[in-house]
């Protein structure tokens, strides 16, 4: 499929630790077409979050090592391009939204600071500039885009003086302030609690929608999967099990890993849970 | 009333409040964590506490366990006030709890059996039946017995999380109080954990206090529930009825928050009305429904 936006291609990754070398990612494909909502599900360890890591450009090399595969953004691979040309898309073009809303803001600057310096950086790769005044501007609009009422106020806040659901807010402003077309969000939310996760669910389903962007949500949980995409990878053990339509996942999954995975989740009807078959402890 | 349905525990009008302090050290006031709290759990019942993160679950939760002093009110096990006893040995005999983290509940010192034998010890066990009971608790907990000589790191989370259970139930108590019991644990393992919590029960007669913030676990474990907003139960009763009928906004918006996998789940889910085209928070929608009420009904003067 090349007209998917990023395409993942046969990835492996590798980690070595101590002189042994284990694989992470076994042959990883994943597509997300433009303005398409993608899920990326699977238990702990399973390799969700050194996928992200891999396309992000984030995986510290070593310990970890990229054995085989390509990532295609818009139709460039992304692990052969130069540095320079791949720094002038992550976090500009492609971005992402982070998981603990306290420990990916810095106590000591205001949302105003850190957002500025943020978009001073972004523009700086891509080649522009903006008065400080403009980038005050576009930081203001950002928040006001993610529902913020007061966005002067937030914006002159510590986030010390910010809810969980507020600053979580604030990352996904953060990730939108140079105008993405690809984010990624991996499991935003899970630090909060349900009524605040259900708000942040809507407000990135409602901003995807709006702004035309792709979404790649990656999570362990099956709700947060139904609810927020189209289309679903099931990962287990670093490799992709199954891929479906969402409501065809859930209507009639087809490997059995599946099938537990989604046994195993309790129902708010009271039904119960059927246990995985494989040896106990 | 016999034995079987009078409560094992009861919780009457339970207050608890910490000093808060300003930036200079100085005390600037109090919060009120737990606010005339009372409930009861019959014998052999599972209760489950819902409620928001900061409404007050685990304060409860060590209240009961005597790791803190109540301001107000009682606590009565069987019938007696346990107030004043609250952490003695005599009290921790009857009442155990199970943490939510696996991993730092444990001593990583300590071999498993060595971390099962500590109650045991304060306790008193015999010393020579030790090692015997260890083995019988590892496999009420499904672990094979050799168990006894491993360390914590060479577990994975779901089996630290029985072996955290083996340790409470080490003297036999009656109450077991489990804070975010599977958390950390991934669902396939949850659903075991949450099986063997519930054949365990059946089997040595326990009753559970059971906090949790995943209100689909807690229609499945829970007989009873009650719903805690800021330190105060706001709506109790069968669980059944809570989630199927619940009469108070603030459940409503609990389970209406739920994320599910199935139209039928779905279908249960109240309809929360948006508020300037979100869902509202907690305490705007309560703020509405009050001003709501106070305008369908015009205090007459
Ligand atoms: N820096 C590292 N060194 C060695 N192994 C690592 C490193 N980072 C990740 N791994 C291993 O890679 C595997 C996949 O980890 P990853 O963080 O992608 O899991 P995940 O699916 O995101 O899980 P979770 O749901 O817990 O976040 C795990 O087995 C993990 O132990
Ligand atoms: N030792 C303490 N000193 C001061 N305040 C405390 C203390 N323990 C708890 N509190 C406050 O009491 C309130 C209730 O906290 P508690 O830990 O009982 O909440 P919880 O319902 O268990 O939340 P969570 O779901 O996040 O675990 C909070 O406002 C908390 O900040
Ligand atoms: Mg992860
Ligand atoms: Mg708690």
């Amino acid at each position: 499929m090349s007209e998917a936006l990023l395409s993942v291609r046969d990835l492996s990754v590798e980690f070595t630790t101590y002189g042994r070398t284990l694989p992470v990612l076994r042959g990883v494909n994943l597509d997300v077409p433009a303005r398409s909502h993608v899920a990326l599900v699977g238990e702990s360890g399973s390799g969700k979050t050194v996928t992200m890591k891999s396309i992000m450009g984030l995986l510290h090399m070593p310990p970890a090592s990229i054995s085989s595969g390509t990532i295609l953004y818009d139709g460039r691979d992304l692990l052969t391009m130069s540095r320079r040309e791949r720094l002038k898309l992550t976090g500009t073009d492609m971005s992402m939204v982070f998981q603990d809303p306290m420990s990916s803001l810095n106590p000591v600057f205001t949302i105003a600071d850190q957002m500025s310096t943020i978009l001073k950086y972004a523009d700086r790769r891509l080649g522009r500039s903006r008065s400080g005044r403009e980038r005050m501007q576009r930081v203001l609009e950002v928040l006001a885009q993610v529902r913020m009422r007061e966005p002067e106020r937030v914006a002159r806040s510590y986030p010390i003086m910010l809810s969980g659901g507020m600053r979580q807010r604030v990352l996904i402003a953060m990730a939108l302030l140079s105008e993405p077309r690809l984010l990624i969000a991996d499991e935003p939310g899970t630090a909060l609690d349900v009524t605040t996760q259900a708000q942040i669910l809507k407000l990135l389903k409602d901003l995807v929608e709006e702004r035309g962007l792709a979404l790649l949500m990656i999570t362990h949980n099956l709700g947060v999967v139904r609810e927020t995409s189209d289309y679903v990878y099931v990962m287990h053990k670093g490799v992709v099990v199954e891929e479906a339509k969402t409501a065809d996942l859930f209507a009639s999954p087809k490997v059995d890993y599946t099938r537990s995975l989604i046994d195993a989740v309790p129902r708010l009807t009271g039904a119960r849970p059927t246990l995985p078959v494989e040896a106990a402890p | 009333m016999n034995a079987r349905q009078s409560p094992l525990l009861e919780i009457v009008d339970l207050v608890k409040t910490f000093p808060v302090y300003n930036a200079f050290g100085s005390r600037a006031g109090e919060v009120t964590a737990v606010d005339h709290v009372s409930f009861s759990i019959r014998r052999g019942g599972v209760y489950g506490l819902a409620g928001e993160s900061g409404s007050g679950k685990s304060t409860i939760a060590r209240l009961i366990m005597g790791l803190l002093t109540p301001t107000g009110g009682d606590v009565l096990l069987s019938g007696n006030n346990i107030t004043g006893t609250l952490g003695t040995r005599a009290h921790s005999r009857q009442v155990q709890m199970v943490f939510q983290n696996p991993g730092s509940s444990l001593n990583p010192r300590r071999t498993i059996g060595q971390s099962i034998a500590v109650p045991l010890e304060a306790h008193s066990h015999p010393r020579a039946d030790r090692r015997r009971r260890i083995s019988e608790l590892l496999e009420m907990v499904q672990l094979p017995a050799n168990f006894a000589e491993r360390y914590p790191h060479e577990l994975s989370g779901g089996q630290k999380q029985r072996v955290a259970i083996a340790r409470a139930l080490a003297v036999a108590p009656q109450l077991v109080v489990l804070d975010e019991p599977t958390s950390a644990l991934d669902v396939s393992v949850q659903a075991k954990v949450i099986d063997l919590l519930t054949s365990l029960g059946r089997q040595l007669d326990l009753t559970y206090l059971f906090i949790s913030h995943d209100l689909s676990l807690m229609r499945n474990f829970a007989d009873e529930v009650g719903v805690l907003y800021r330190g105060r139960i706001v709506e109790s009763g069968p669980t059944a009825k809570v989630f199927e009928h619940p009469e108070h906004d603030y459940t409503r918006l609990l389970i209406a928050s739920v994320p599910v996998i199935s139209a039928e789940e779905e279908a249960l889910r109240p309809k929360i009305p948006l508020i300037d085209g979100e869902i509202p928070t907690a305490e705007k929608l309560l703020a509405l429904r009050e001003s709501q009420r106070t305008t369908e009904v015009p205090k007459r003067t």
